[in-house]
């Protein structure tokens, strides 16, 4: 009885307020020393966000974002009516349909393969110089990509002999160029993860598989595969979520204008109409249906991660 | 024992052998071209198609006029500091954030991660991202590309793991000898988890070294240019101007060839350096942030 007064006299302690003060005067420093990293975030991930207020506004840099006109939805009324902005979604479709159908296989077979050789020094060796294009800058990389596919480069001498057109004139290379050089970039790197997987496999499993008498190749199919399946069909859904985050890093250094007709993205057109042209409000309102649809894709594939796999990124 | 002899295994094994060969030379070959390229003689480089084993002649003059170009010198000091100031800043607030973040009984502590978390799935975009930082009076200056970029939310979580993993009861011992938050974190918890930080580190250098995109963004007077900015200009938008000046008309298109791969070797050449001594932290660090937060 007596216990149960103190505890109903007591009521104060589970107050809200109550709570708040008490964590903020334990953990004042705490708070103090995190503040930096919250200014950072105010200031450079939340007042972009508040900017895209834009998107619905007719901006103009003298009156500023909240003096600008209100216009409503005309910038998406615009954006969905003209041909344009349908041609940059299918291509940015297309480009990352590509980029996965190529470019995710890669890594797993590139995986199971270094995974089969038996010299611990060889492996590494391959492995080392593998991952090495991941660092190279983009720069770099695209500035040897067109040298190599320009008139009289190396790679357009091979396929289309001496002086013939730079490649990246012609709009239909385009896709191949982009997916190929990113194999080539992330082959190694990417099979990383999968590596990983491989060594995590029990090694008494392959012992009962020989046992059982599975040959080599029976092994892979059913203790190796089944093994880095979860890590696959993880990362796969992953990939699903950023389709329409293109490179468009890699676009913009590598495109120009006879070929903007297949290379041309969401990104590099918001890049294009917004930075160079200066249509802030247009081109923000494109941005934002990226940023929005590309949410909702990574929010969706990670709630079926979460029920495929059990493996979640939150 | 009789599967592991049989003659498709063998075959296999030949053929992974042969194939891994072909993967290194695939990966390899395209830069020592450019570095036989670029020791070339320019204008034999010109009239030659084809794959190169060795370079045609012998020839620095490439080299000699990349490194006498003002450009070039400026644009790696430029590079230079903003790796090392960018990188400083960066550790210091990756580590604030990941101490408090990693931190028992803070109440606001999940709404903090979740509002970082956040911004790693939805962001402004494009546009406002760049009118922000033109606001805050960033345009044109090198702390463009170091204030954006401080914290990393990647980086920030691996190191937020890092520091989880190290026991509470050291904490809570140096608590009883007095010790506060920043002495925790710098006398215990930084040096305990130097190898995370040194990953964590390693991230943000490359990320530095390697951006381009910001600073083409931003940066307006080319004396400010970044090594990655003035290499697009000389790679991707083909300005030589300034270096092949004094060269006889006819020669300026070789030139003008050399110079570029002289200047991807230059560029390449400080990754390529300490790559191979770091390379497995790379991979430790793809390893952790794996991990799920």
């Amino acid at each position: 009885m007596n216990v149960q007064i103190v505890a109903k006299s007591k009521p104060y302690k589970e107050k809200l307020g109550y709570r708040i003060g008490l964590d903020f005067r334990k953990n004042k420093g705490l708070y103090l020393m995190i503040l930096p990293v919250l200014v950072f975030y105010a200031l450079f991930h939340y007042t972009p966000i508040m900017g895209i207020l834009i998107a619905f506004k007719d901006y103009v840099p003298k009156k500023g974002i909240i003096g600008s006109n209100w216009v409503g939805f005309r910038h998406f009324y615009d954006l969905f009516t003209s041909s344009y902005f349908w041609q940059v979604l299918r291509n940015t479709l297309w480009i990352s349909t590509n980029n996965l159908i190529w470019g995710f296989p890669a890594p797993i077979i590139f995986a199971l393969l270094i995974n089969e050789i038996v010299s611990v020094k060889c492996k590494r060796a391959v492995q080392t110089i593998t991952y090495l294009p991941h660092f190279i800058s983009l720069v770099v990389i695209c500035g040897l990509i067109k040298n190599f596919v320009g008139t009289d480069g190396l790679i357009n001498n091979m396929f289309f002999g001496e002086g013939s057109r730079n490649m990246l004139e012609n709009k239909n290379m385009f896709v191949p160029i982009y997916v190929i050089s990113s194999i080539w970039t992330e082959v190694g790197w990417g099979s990383i993860m999968y590596l990983a997987a491989l060594a995590g496999i029990d090694t008494q499993l392959y012992e009962a598989a020989t046992i059982d008498g599975a040959g080599k190749w029976r092994q892979t199919l059913h203790v190796t595969l089944p093994g880095i399946v979860p890590t696959i069909v993880l990362l796969f859904i992953l990939r699903l979520g950023s389709m329409l985050n293109v490179g468009y890093e890699k676009i913009i250094l590598l495109y120009n204008p006879l070929i903007y007709d297949k290379s041309d993205v969401i990104s590099t057109f918001v890049y294009r109409r917004g930075i160079q042209e200066a249509s802030w409000s247009y081109s923000t309102a494109v941005g934002l249906f990226n940023s929005v649809i590309s949410f909702i894709l990574i929010y969706c594939s990670n709630t079926a991660s979460k029920k495929i796999t059990t493996t979640s990124l939150w | 024992m009789i599967h592991s002899k049989s003659k498709g295994e063998i075959v296999f094994k030949a053929f992974n052998i042969l194939f891994m060969l072909f993967m290194v030379i695939l990966t390899i070959y395209p830069l020592m071209y450019v570095l036989f390229a670029s020791l070339s003689d320019s204008t034999e480089m010109l009239a030659h198609s084809g794959i190169l084993v060795k370079p045609l002649g012998f020839n620095v003059a490439a080299y000699k006029m990349v490194s006498n170009d003002p450009t070039i010198y400026k644009g790696y000091m430029n590079t230079i500091f903003i790796v090392v100031a960018g990188c400083s800043l960066n550790i210091l607030l990756t580590s604030l954030g990941a101490y408090v973040l990693s931190r028992k009984n803070v109440m606001w502590k999940s709404l903090i991660t979740f509002l970082i978390v956040f911004t790693m799935y939805f962001s402004g975009g494009m546009i406002p991202f760049y009118l922000t930082v033109k606001n805050v009076g960033l345009n044109d200056s090198l702390l463009a590309l170091i204030l954006p970029t401080a914290v990393n939310t990647f980086n920030l979580l691996i190191l937020r793991t890092g520091f989880s993993a190290i026991p509470d009861s050291l904490e809570e011992s140096a608590k009883l000898d007095g010790a506060g938050n920043w002495a925790i974190l710098f006398k215990i918890i930084i040096p305990l988890s130097l190898p995370t930080i040194s990953v964590v580190l390693l991230y943000y250098a490359v990320a530095h070294w390697n951006a381009w995109f910001n600073a083409m963004l931003f940066i307006r007077s080319s004396d400010k240019y970044p090594l990655q900015l003035v290499l697009r200009s000389i790679l991707i938008t083909n300005e030589t101007a300034q270096m092949d000046m004094g060269t006889a008309m006819g020669e300026k298109l070789a030139t003008r060839e050399s110079i570029k791969y002289a200047a991807i070797i230059v560029s390449v050449i400080p990754i390529m350096l300490v790559y191979p001594f770091l390379q497995k932290y790379f991979v430790k660090g793809t390893l952790v942030g794996a991990v799920k937060e």
